[in-house]
This record gives structure tokens, sequence and C-alpha cells, in this order.
């Protein structure tokens, strides 16, 4: 079971002095979200705010300098990652693209897409959104149907992605599309690839989906005869199931896999410091947080130094989920919500209609024990 | 560096155990026998002087060095009283008191029950700050057992200390029950990690309805979930241990509080599973899982139980005057420093 190792790594130098850097600078925004806002974590989208952030080298600040970088470490930056979630910060607008989509365009793209694409995501101008699920794909993923056909100025997309989270307000999706017939009877892991599309190009159909909270956060996104440019191909044809997966240690570990209720746990412990009844409870849930914190570091030490801890991330993904999904009944368990003060009403409200998302996005819990389950033998 | 140490530590642990230590040996320990073999290859390790520094004769190893010996131990069910060697050194070592060379060492705070106490030659009781060695020949025992009947004493009675110490401000009025918790922690996460391999290897093996019952989605996921929880008890104990090394046991009071919590919920959790999973079979006094979840069970109470620990991170943050996220984020610049 060497895959659920997990390698302890003290603070980066200077973690102190960044931290309370960013402090500084959340301070200096906060006064402007709502409860909703703070409740709704990285899935607020801010385009005002990710450009603040972008100004500070916030977004892509691993990335190399001559791509809009700062060149720090991956520790630096989960200290930033760390600091914008427990304040509950409007980040969704480059969460994905410096998660996700600016590392793979690092690791894998042309350099004609690295200088294109990533200063424009480091300085908060592109938002990304990430096309996997379609209507009749969800957790099995190859199953996946929507196509990218070569023709002669590039390629024809047609298809279908849903569940896009901001699909409708951001400007690239990096598709998993079917660029070849599976192989009769083969793997259909084989024959996908990665490709960019521009949300603004003519066959592109964004229809908005309203979810629980009656808000819009995702999007069925229809292609009719979409024409990619050559270019729009990301990394290698036909290797886009493994390119996609070798990002999910980035996606599943962070501290947005079990900090997404924390405005929520600061507001409980500040109602409640003086009450003994609540001691052994609020104990509780910040001995939870701490190891999370740790497992979670743990993973992104473990990254910095490139390893590929993908079995780590998912199992810390699976207790984090569950961590942050308990939050809002651990918290009302311990204030009336009739009693809350408002602000930490109307987050409670909030995160108790959202919460079940928590084990959804990024791979669902029974796929994250599956992956653990496949590391102790048993698949 | 620390890491590449520990390991090796933790494997000579395992290969010392591998050939003197077995279910049979848990057997006797729990009917009252003292496991002679297990500790004679444990004690010729040397490992009961790893924490004491080098000036004093010791190894100088820290509490992270020894994790994963600690968790080594946990997951053969602690045969012998090694942990509690290590403790009992490194209190004394701390209180300025020479460490006895020979024999079997003990430690315990005062009043409580005393592990291994019987089986002693030397017992270190530890009352706030203050610490005493005792001469097993003067002392007289209500004998006990906590529910793994492993041997936990009460002090009938007890003559005048061979020597007496007293602790530095580093380790705090509590010193015995945060060490107790901290090594607890430890063995819990070495027996969580033991019993879910006997639980994946019985899922890889006992069929039902024509196939390896670990085939089923529902066993896989409680087994996933299983390894998660065995995966957070051992990072909590390690990531305390070095809380502890960088800061002292007393200020560490937090992060070991917190790796006990997380244990105790873990060994809640995976005991349940690995029963489950392991069935009527896991339940019959010949199978060596009940060895393992009976001491899982019984180190949850002992230094100190998830309530009580729960209680004191509780005060902490309710005391702290600032937010939980600056009070938990604070501690890590504490210990880089």
């Amino acid at each position: 079971m060497t895959g659920l190792r997990f390698d302890l790594r003290d603070p980066p130098p200077g973690a102190a002095a960044l931290r309370a850097e960013v402090r500084a600078f959340i301070a200096g925004h906060a006064h402007r979200w709502t409860p909703e806002v703070r409740a709704r974590s990285w899935m607020g989208f801010d385009r005002d705010f990710t450009r603040a952030v972008g100004s500070r080298g916030w977004i892509g600040m691993c990335w190399p300098k001559a791509y809009g970088g700062a060149e720090r470490s991956f520790l630096e930056r989960n200290i930033v990652l760390e600091e914008m979630l427990a304040a509950g910060a409007p980040v969704g607008a480059h969460w994905i693209g410096d998660r996700q989509s600016g590392p793979l365009i690092l690791r894998l793209g042309t350099e004609a897409q690295r200088q294109k694409y990533l200063p424009r995501i480091a300085s908060g101008e592109w938002a990304f959104c990430i096309g996997l699920s379609e209507p009749d794909s969800g957790s099995d993923l190859a199953s996946l149907r929507t196509r990218a056909d070569r023709v002669p100025e590039g390629w024809r997309l047609n298809g279908r992605k849903i569940w896009t989270t901001f699909g409708h307000l951001c400007d690239w999706m990096i598709a998993l599309v079917r660029t070849s017939p599976a192989p009769e009877g083969g793997a259909r892991h084989q024959g996908l690839s990665q490709v960019l599309v521009d949300l603004k190009a003519p066959g592109v159909t964004i229809r908005p989906i309203r979810d629980l909270v009656g808000e819009q956060g995702f999007n069925e996104i229809t292609f009719d005869d979409v024409l990619l440019p050559p270019d729009a191909l990301v990394g290698e044809e036909g290797a886009g199931w493994a390119q996609a997966t070798s990002e999910l240690a980035f996606e599943r570990s962070g501290p947005d896999r079990y900090l997404s209720s924390h405005p929520l746990l600061e507001a409980a412990v500040a109602e409640l410091r003086g009450d003994a009844s609540a001691t052994p409870a609020l104990g509780r849930q910040a001995a939870r947080l701490w190891t999370l914190r740790a497992m979670s570091t743990a993973v992104a030490g473990m990254l910095q130094d490139g390893e590929d801890p993908v079995r780590q991330a998912a199992l810390v993904k699976d207790l984090g989920n569950t961590f942050e999904q308990e939050l809002p009944d651990a918290v009302r368990a311990l204030v009336d919500t009739d009693a809350m003060p408002e602000e930490m009403r109307r987050m409670h409200a909030y995160l108790t209609q959202v919460v079940p998302t928590f084990s959804l996005r990024g791979g669902t819990r029974e796929i994250m024990r599956g992956i653990i389950a496949r590391e102790l033998g048993l698949r | 560096m620390a890491s590449d140490i520990a390991a090796e530590l933790a494997e000579q642990v395992a290969r010392a155990l591998a050939d003197v230590s077995d279910v049979a040996t848990l057997r006797a320990v729990e009917d009252g026998a003292f496991p002679r073999a297990a500790w004679d290859a444990l004690s010729g390790l040397g490992l009961a002087m790893a924490l004491v520094p080098e000036d004093a004769g010791g190894a100088g190893l820290g509490l992270a060095d020894i994790a994963p010996v600690i968790e080594a131990l946990g997951r053969v069910g602690a045969p012998a009283p090694l942990a509690e060697a290590i403790g009992a050194a490194a209190l004394l070592a701390a209180a300025g008191i020479a460490v006895p060379e020979d024999g079997v060492l003990t430690f315990a705070a005062a009043g409580a029950p005393v592990p291994w106490g019987r089986h002693a030659t030397h017992v270190v009781l530890v009352d706030g700050a203050h610490v005493s060695l005792h001469d097993a020949a003067a002392l007289r025992w209500t004998e006990g057992v906590n529910i793994a009947r492993e041997p936990r004493d009460t002090l009938a009675a007890s003559g005048a200390p061979l020597a007496q110490g007293t602790l530095p401000p580093a380790w705090g009025d509590d010193a015995a029950r945060a060490l107790a918790a901290l090594l607890r922690a430890g063995q819990m996460a070495g027996a969580l990690s033991a019993a879910l391999a006997l639980a994946v290897d019985h899922a890889n093996t006992r069929k039902q309805f024509g196939r390896p019952i670990g085939r089923f989605q529902a066993v896989q996921q409680q087994l996933a979930l299983f390894a998660a929880e065995s995966a957070a008890a051992s990072v909590g104990a390690a990531a305390a241990a070095r809380a502890a090394d960088a800061r002292g046991l007393a200020d560490a009071a937090f992060e070991i509080g917190c790796a006990k919590v997380t244990a105790g919920e873990a060994a809640a959790q995976g005991a349940a599973i690995a029963h489950q999973v392991l069935a009527a079979m896991g339940i019959t006094e010949e199978h060596a899982l009940h060895h393992l979840t009976r001491r899982l069970w019984a180190w949850r109470e002992e230094g100190g139980t998830e309530r009580f620990w729960s209680a004191r991170i509780g005060a902490a943050v309710q005391g702290a005057n600032a937010p939980l996220w600056t009070f938990i984020t604070a501690r890590d610049e504490e210990s880089a420093a």
C-alpha cells in the first residue's frame, strides 16, 4: 500500500510573511462579501477580485516568470489557497485556470500555447472551465461522445458537455473529446484528446441550468460544427485520458476539498466562544480540521517533489468532503438556527443546500473509494 | 534524513519481532505472562534509550524519528512494553535522573494504572512536573487489565523512590498523559493498518456468491473508508510528534490532542468495519483480529479519551481570542522558527 504513504514537510521559508501579506490583501476586500459569497467559497465568480489577485502574482504563482508566473513553490501557493478559502474569498474566476488548465498548458502545451494563455490566466484576464461530463457520461467518463474530427482548417467539434461550472462566464474550456473511435472491444480510454475551445466561437450554445439554490452555477454547452484551429489540441492526440487523469492529484488534494464550509465554522467559533457546553464539539471539529490540513499539506509537499500522489489525493478528498459536508449539521447541533446571528444563519442556510455537491464535484465519493480500493488490491 | 532513520528503525523492530511474536504471544500476555522473547528481542535493539540525549548516554532521537517504531509496534499489537520504556527513559533523562541500565521500565501519571506494572523492574511516576523512579521490589500492586487484557496495575503501596527530579517547563505539568497519548496514537495507527490488512486479505480470499467478497463494491467502499481513517491516524500521530519535537510536549498539547482524537475516531470506524468484513470468524477467540481491535478500543481510553482531548482542544480554541484559522496556522509558523 505504498500508494497511501504520506510524507510530512515543514512550512516553506517565509510562510508567515506570505500568510500575513495575503491576509492583509483579503482584509481590503472582505467587507464587500455577503454571507452567501463567503459560503459559496471557490464557487464564487468575481472578475474584479480575480484581477486583483492576479496583480499580486498569486495566480499561476509556481509558473515561470516568462509566462506571467512568480516561480514560487507549490507549498507557498498552498498558503495562498488556504488563506483565500478560509476567508471565503470568491476565487472561482481563476480557480480552474490556476489549479488545472494553466498547469496542463505549461506541462504539455506548445511554446505558442504557453505564451498565449498562461500570462492571461495569471493576470486574471481569462477564465477557464473544464469540459468533462456529458448528458450520458458522468462517473463513467470514458463513455463520452463529444468528438473533434480533423478537417483542413483544424478540427470540427460536435457534441455536448454538461454540469460545466461557470461555463456561461468563462472565456475558454479545455474539453476532453473523442478524436478517434475507441478500438473494437478495446480500451475506451484510447482515442480521447484534450482541446481548447473558445466559448465565444460560432456554434457554441450555452444553456444555463439553475441549481437548487436558484442560482445559475452550471450549464449545458452544445457544440454544433464548431471549428477549432489546428493548435486547439493540447498535448498529444489520443493521450487525453492519461493527460486528464494525471491532473487529478492536483485537483483532488487541495484545501478546496476540506475548507469549503470553513467560514461557517469560524462563525460558530465566534458565536460559541463563551459557551462551555459547545467546547468538546468545537474541539472535535478543530481536531478533524487539523488532521485534514496535515494530510492535504503533505500531498502538496509530495507534488512539489515531483511525486504523483493521486491515490493519497483521492483519500484526502474523500475524508475532506465528509468533513466539510457534515459541518452545517454539526454547527446546527450547537446553535439553534433561529438563534444564529443573521450572517451566520445565511451562511448556514446556503451551505445546507450546497454541501451535497462537495462529494460530487471532482469525482464522486464512490469513485474516490474505488480508487483507494484498487490500491488496496480489491479490484 | 530523519525519515531515513525512522524507516530503518521501524524495519528493525518489525524484523526483531517477526520470529518471536505472534498471536500466541498476545494470547500469553493476555493470560498474564511476560513475553520474555519479544522483550529480549526488542530491548536488544537499544531503542529504550532512543529519546534520551546523547550526553546522557542515549540516542538523542526525537519523537518524530521514533513515530514509525511506535507504529510498527502497534502493528503487531505491542506485545511488550517498548513504548512505555522509551517514554519512561525520556522522562527520567529530562528530570536529570540516570536511566536504569537493565530490566523492564514503564511509566504512568501518579494515581493512574501503570501499564505492565507487575512485570516492571523499575517504574517512573509523574506527578505534575515531579518525576520519581521506583524499584519494583518496593512496590505492591493491585493487578488489573484493560479491555485488551493487557496488564494495567494500580499501586497499592510505594516506598521511598530511588531518585527524584523535576521536568523542565517545556514538558508541562501533564507530561505523562501527553506522552502516553502520543505513544498510544502511534500504536493505534499501526494496529489500524494491521487490522486493515487482515480485512483486505480476508475480503480477497473469502468467497460468497461465487466470488471473493472484496469484489463487491459495498465491501470495497467500506474498506476504502477504513484505509482513509487509518491514514488519518498515521498522519496525525506523525504530525503531532513533529510538533512535540519542535516545541516540547506542553506546547504541543493541542497537536497531540488532535492526533489522539483522530486516532480514537479512526479506531471506532476501523474496528467496526474490520469486524463487519470478517464477520463471525473475526469474533472467534482463535482469530488474530480481536487482539488488534480490543487494543484499539483499550488504547482509546489511555492517555486521554477523545472526549477529554476534544474538551482541551475546544477550550484552547475558545480561549484563543482569534479566529480558529489564525490559531491553527500560527502554530505551524512557530514550529518553523
